[in-house]
């Protein structure tokens, strides 16, 4: 199928590409990008004045639950989640039951991934078995099976050692390594950020060097090893420094942050909304400002919304026993546009943390609309006022703390491989 | 008389003074009904009271089914020694459960902070917190509060001194906001692993020893030490707070020389009260905090029932 998407923004901050112009896809790839395109015959023909066209966005850090979970979320209603919030691609965590830690789950998923045909899927594979923290896995067996990255994401690796064989045996294979950053001794019966409000509301803490001390120690293991790091979800002050001191030294460092991290605090909790509960915690004001200003300075590469649905039961508990996260995916790149809207982030720079960026981490032959490239294209109305209605969720996972928020600008048009996965036009106001 | 327009009582934070006095008077009121022979009126007849305890309680869950049973509410209790999630059973599950049974009152008590006040919005029933993990304990809060104006005849002015496990503790909590409202001075103490983030911003002065923490004090509060806690290394062993944070006799030198004593029980005598000081009648009020508590309570199970109507 030939797609002609007419007067837009094109916005590719691969190709430094900032301008108003057309974009031509044919047999799945990109075929031209430039302005006053003829339409071919038999092209249809997309009028997209007012939009913005960015190479397709790209989540690095997601849960979908299967295989295990199936009642939180599947491959098929997550990958739908996906492309309705505007992401072509999306890595997802280990953490399903069984755990991704060996190639018949990452071909479980893959094969599911395929079925479901909306979005590109990338599994990430377990660090340790059954990211336990103890054995290694086979890394060498995931690649071939098709994992994109290694990650025992909420279980960290505390074991210091296991963390530098595991940097140096996936360096040598050019896996990324994902660290959820948690010292799991400092973090032990916390529930939210140590501070003020947890005083207040009489729930444990958890110190903002519990992230800290990992970050530090993983920043010292890729320096010495010279392997590299990514870090997941950042959430505190003195991460943002630790990251930027070390990019500064120009260590092979990178890291990302979700939308919830700048833009609630730990005084969000104040009801005790279970929705809230998140890990890392939401932390304190400073926090949020220097995650902007990490965002800002590229000391953060990238925005992940960390998709973690859950289903009623698991949320509608008491405080303690309520699982962490938010169901993420269909409001992340509102939330992120607010980066735009206040003037932290110029657009490319946006596009850059959710697209390009996350696929050199991942090293994906994604996030550009050059001339050949997979025809993997995010249509966002920037003007477009909405707020966002759980129900209506593609997700199975209910759980967002931004019921009823109002945004502003939303993806209304998501093409996967030249295809159109997603059409969110005619829902327009 | 101003009736208490509120359908839960969930912790002091949100009380103002004048319901804070409100329950204190009713209160009072009420503490001549346990001396009568007949230790019963008919205030709440046809009402129901359920006591749900997910915490181990002897003291306030006895405390809550006397003040009911003497304004002759049904009480009924549930200990539910599981947590919801260990039976399977959400809260939720059990909020509605028990919201079809239609009792007037439901007295919670769980170890999970902030549990009454997720059952307060799932259910219509007026919930009154018994203590939610480190949260709150307002009830005890008020009849510390009561016994105070007991004693001093004021709460206003006064130097309260809570000495302990401050970061475990809803009944510190429930105290700093109930009687900074009411006009006292709050000083905590206790070694820096025992102190919160932030307490300052309660409003409270904190140090780390007893002894400055009790100079001048009109009141002072003891904590009971958890032995379990030792266990997260808060402190190394009984023994050793004991010698430094156990209110013994030559600290009644440095409060104000008619300063009482007092402790919500139950008390670990020797470890942060000496016993000659816990039984003491010259200062200690502990006894008259156990009395106050079945009038407090009385006074907030029939405020939430319509009161004065």
């Amino acid at each position: 199928m030939k797609l002609l998407l007419k007067g837009a923004r094109v916005i590719d901050p691969a190709q430094n590409l900032d301008a108003l112009m057309d974009v031509l896809v044919e047999g799945g790839k990109i075929a031209a990008c430039k302005p006053g395109i003829k339409a071919p015959a038999g092209a249809k023909v997309l009028e997209l004045s007012g939009m913005l066209v960015t190479p397709g966005l790209i989540d690095m850090h997601t849960h979908l639950r299967e295989p295990g979970y199936e009642y939180r979320e599947t491959i098929a209603s997550g990958s739908a989640a996906a492309v309705a919030g505007g992401f072509t691609s999306i890595a997802c965590m280990p953490n399903t039951l069984p755990v991704n830690d060996n190639r018949s789950v990452t071909e479980f998923i893959l094969r599911k991934a395929a079925e479901a045909n909306l979005a590109n899927i990338y599994p990430i594979g377990a660090i340790s078995m059954g990211s336990e923290g103890k054995q290694m896995t086979e890394f060498w067996d995931l690649r071939e099976a098709g994992i994109a990255a290694l990650s025992d994401d909420g279980n960290p690796v505390m074991d210091a050692a296991l963390m530098r064989r595991a940097m140096e045996y996936a360096y040598s294979l050019e896996l990324p390594v994902i660290q959820h950053c948690e010292d799991k001794n400092l973090s032990a019966g916390g529930l939210m950020n140590e501070g003020y409000q947890a005083t207040v509301l009489g729930l444990p803490g958890i110190p903002a060097i519990a992230e800290e001390v990992m970050v530090a120690r993983d920043i010292l293991i890729a320096e010495y090893t010279g392997t590299r790091i990514h870090f997941a979800h950042v959430s505190t002050t003195g991460s943002v420094r630790l990251i930027r001191a070390a990019k500064k030294r120009r260590l092979k460092v990178t890291a990302e942050t979700a939308p919830h991290y700048f833009t609630l605090t730990d005084e969000s909790l104040r009801n005790y909304d279970t929705n809230y509960k998140v890990s890392p915690p939401l932390r304190g004001d400073a926090d949020v400002s220097a995650i902007k200003e990490g965002l800002a300075d590229g000391t953060l590469d990238a925005i992940a919304c960390d998709h973690a649905p859950h289903g009623r039961t698991d949320k509608e508990v008491e405080f303690e026993y309520a699982a962490c996260g938010i169901s993420g995916l269909e409001t992340s790149l509102g939330l992120s546009l607010s980066l735009v809207q206040e003037g932290i982030l110029p657009w490319p720079e946006l596009i850059a943390k959710m697209s390009c960026n996350p696929a050199r981490i991942l090293n994906l032959p994604k996030g550009t609309l050059a001339k050949g490239a997979d025809a993997d294209i995010t249509v966002i109305h920037p003007d477009l006022a909405w707020s966002v209605d759980v129900a209506a969720f593609h997700s199975l996972g209910k759980n967002s703390p931004f019921s009823g928020r109002k945004l502003k600008g939303r993806a209304v048009l998501t093409i996967v491989g030249g295809d159109i996965k997603y059409d969110g036009r005619a829902s327009q106001p | 008389m101003m009736k208490l327009a509120k359908k839960d009582i969930l912790g002091i934070e949100e009380m103002t003074a004048d319901e804070i006095s409100l329950i204190l008077e009713t209160a009072e009121s009420f503490l001549e009904i346990s001396t009568r022979e007949i230790k019963k009126v008919p205030t709440l007849r046809g009402k129901s009271v359920i006591n749900l305890f997910y915490e181990a309680s002897t003291r306030t869950r006895t405390s809550f089914e006397i003040a009911g049973k003497r304004l002759s509410a049904d009480t009924i209790n549930i200990a539910a020694s599981t947590s919801s999630a260990v039976k399977g059973e959400t809260l939720l599950d059990t909020a509605r459960t028990l919201e079809a049974m239609n009792p007037d009152i439901i007295v919670l008590r769980h170890s999970v902070a902030g549990t009454p006040h997720m059952l307060a919005r799932m259910v219509k029933q007026s919930i009154i917190n018994a203590g939610d993990g480190a949260h709150e304990h307002p009830s005890q809060a008020l009849l510390d509060m009561m016994t105070i104006r007991e004693k001093k005849g004021r709460i206003a002015g006064l130097k309260v001194a809570i000495v302990g496990d401050i970061l475990h503790s809803r009944v510190a909590r429930s105290n700093i906001y109930g009687l900074s409202r009411m006009g006292a001075r709050v000083v905590v103490a206790g070694p820096a692993t025992m102190m919160p983030r932030g307490i300052e911003r309660m409003g409270v002065e904190a140090f780390t020893t007893i002894e400055d923490a009790i100079a001048g004090a009109d009141v002072v509060m003891m904590l009971r030490i958890q032995l379990e806690r030792q266990k997260q290394n808060i402190f190394p062993s009984l023994r050793e707070y004991s010698h430094h944070y156990c209110l013994s006799r030559r600290h009644m030198k440095l409060t104000a020389p008619d300063a009482i004593v007092m402790h919500p029980g139950p008390i670990n005598r020797g470890v942060e009260i000496s016993p000659d000081i816990a039984d003491d009648p010259a200062c200690s009020v502990i006894l008259d905090q156990v009395n106050h508590g079945v009038a407090v309570r009385m006074a907030m199970l029939y405020l939430l029932s319509g009161g004065n109507e």
